[in-house]
């Protein structure tokens, strides 16, 4: 290690109050929602993060924050740019918990500094340092935004397969929309269960909204029918579409004995007549 | 044969292949194709693409469109390093599978597109090109 360095890595671990007190202050004035936090949270992530930083820098690189030594800053930087995505701060803000620590470190490393030729060269090291810190913490952020994005969408898939009643004994799934082997999972799964639960006889699928059934849909739709069956209940395919069925009868997938309607209102008669049940006109009274 | 547009995505898991249906879709209907002739295009690129993730342990697609004298058409080559086909004859036989699947993927796919090329050796990983012309 240099002398640069580990003057300041001194810096960092003579002044660790005085240091967070001022960064804390920055941080006041930079970050826009500061509600979204408490203060003894800020403060205990600073003071952490001052810890951790020190360390670092007196037992690694400044060049290489991807190094071993580094590990525990950047975890800290992780835990810290997850909770902020958690709690809806910015990506600005997040990186600023970074950024607004240069300050009081410039200002300290002045008031030390009797050569100015070092000083200088010490600010550039540390500024290059802490913009590598910053930038890793956008780039978590970023992560956990996208994490956060895609649980939302799972929790949408389990939202966006609705099991309707239609009469005693008839449920209908209406598909739409792409199926991808985990929301095909899901959907039938669902289907399944209402099954169980409401006691059903027929269960109508009806596909007219899926752009694309291919060997993976098909099998899907084919063990569910099997499963149905098993349980005593009798699925109807409705809604295959010309192109779908032009391209399944190509991909040679056999739909075998399972009942397939045009639209979903063939599949519904059929159904009711399964359950005993007719339609007739009502005769008009006048 | 010309290629008039072009371009490469990655194919790693479920999220990319069905970016690249819908890739293969609009550029299926840019060229006019109709629906029956967009969706078997589209289906045998689902089968390709989940075979490359699934069984060639993901790798990359090469959308193009094709112009050969005054036939245009949609160009689509699967390329992965994954452990490759040893018997090619076999795995286009339909029903049969070395996974959980139906089987019918590979063969599906062949007669849903006009051109189909193979080529594949163990080790070495697996080239799939499909073409449906208009
Ligand atoms: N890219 C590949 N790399 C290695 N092996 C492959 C590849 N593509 C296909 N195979 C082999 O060929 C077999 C047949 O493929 P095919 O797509 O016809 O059926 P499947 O994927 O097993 O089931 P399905 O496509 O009907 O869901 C596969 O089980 C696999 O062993
Ligand atoms: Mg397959």
């Amino acid at each position: 290690m240099d002398a640069k360095q580990k003057a300041l890595a001194d810096l960092i671990a003579e002044n660790p109050n005085t240091l967070r007190a001022a960064w804390m202050r920055e941080l006041a004035i930079d970050v826009k929602r500061t509600n979204l936090m408490g203060e003894a949270e800020l403060q205990g992530q600073c003071q952490e993060f001052l810890m951790r930083l020190e360390h670092a820098i007196r037992h690694g690189e400044l060049e290489d924050i991807g190094a071993p030594s580094w590990t525990p800053v950047r975890d800290y930087l992780t835990e810290v740019s997850q909770r902020r995505a958690n709690l809806g701060f910015s990506p600005a803000d997040t990186a600023t918990f970074v950024f607004s620590l240069k300050k009081p470190l410039f200002m300290y490393l002045q008031e030390r500094s009797g050569n100015d030729s070092m000083l200088v060269e010490q600010i550039w090291q540390t500024t290059a340092l802490l913009d590598r810190l910053g930038l890793y913490v956008m780039e978590v952020y970023q992560k956990s935004r996208e994490e956060i994005i895609a649980r939302q969408q799972d929790e949408m898939l389990e939202l966006s397969t609705p099991v309707v009643k239609l009469w005693d004994g008839i449920l209908a799934l209406p598909l739409i929309g792409t199926l991808d082997s985990n929301r095909t999972q899901v959907v039938m799964e669902t289907l399944l269960q209402r099954i169980v639960d409401t006691n059903s006889e027929v269960a109508i699928i009806d596909i007219t909204g899926v752009p694309t059934v291919d060997t993976l849909v098909a099998q899907h739709l084919i063990k569910t029918v099997s499963a149905a069956k098993l349980m005593g209940v009798e699925c109807v395919v409705s809604g295959i579409r010309p192109q779908i069925a032009q391209t399944i009868v190509h991909l040679g997938v056999g739909l075998g004995d399972i009942v397939t309607k045009g639209n979903l209102a063939g599949a519904f008669e059929y159904a009711l007549r399964r359950v005993g049940m007719t339609t007739t006109p009502i005769r008009s009274e006048s | 044969m010309i290629v008039t547009r072009h371009e490469s995505l990655r194919i790693q898991d479920e999220d990319e292949i069905v970016k690249i249906r819908q890739q293969a879709r609009r550029w299926a209907a840019d060229l006019g194709f109709s629906l029956v002739d967009q969706t078997k295009m589209v289906t045998a690129a689902s089968e390709i693409a989940r075979n490359t993730v699934v069984y060639g342990g993901g790798g990359t697609v090469d959308i193009e469109m094709v112009q050969a004298g005054d036939r245009q058409g949609l160009r689509l080559s699967f390329v992965d390093a994954g452990p490759g086909i040893s018997d090619v004859e076999l795995a286009l036989r339909d029903g049969y599978t070395t996974g959980s699947g139906l089987g019918l993927g590979l063969g599906g796919a062949r007669r849903l597109v006009n051109d189909f090329e193979i080529d594949s050796r163990p080790g070495q990983g697996t080239r799939v090109v499909i073409t449906r012309w208009k």
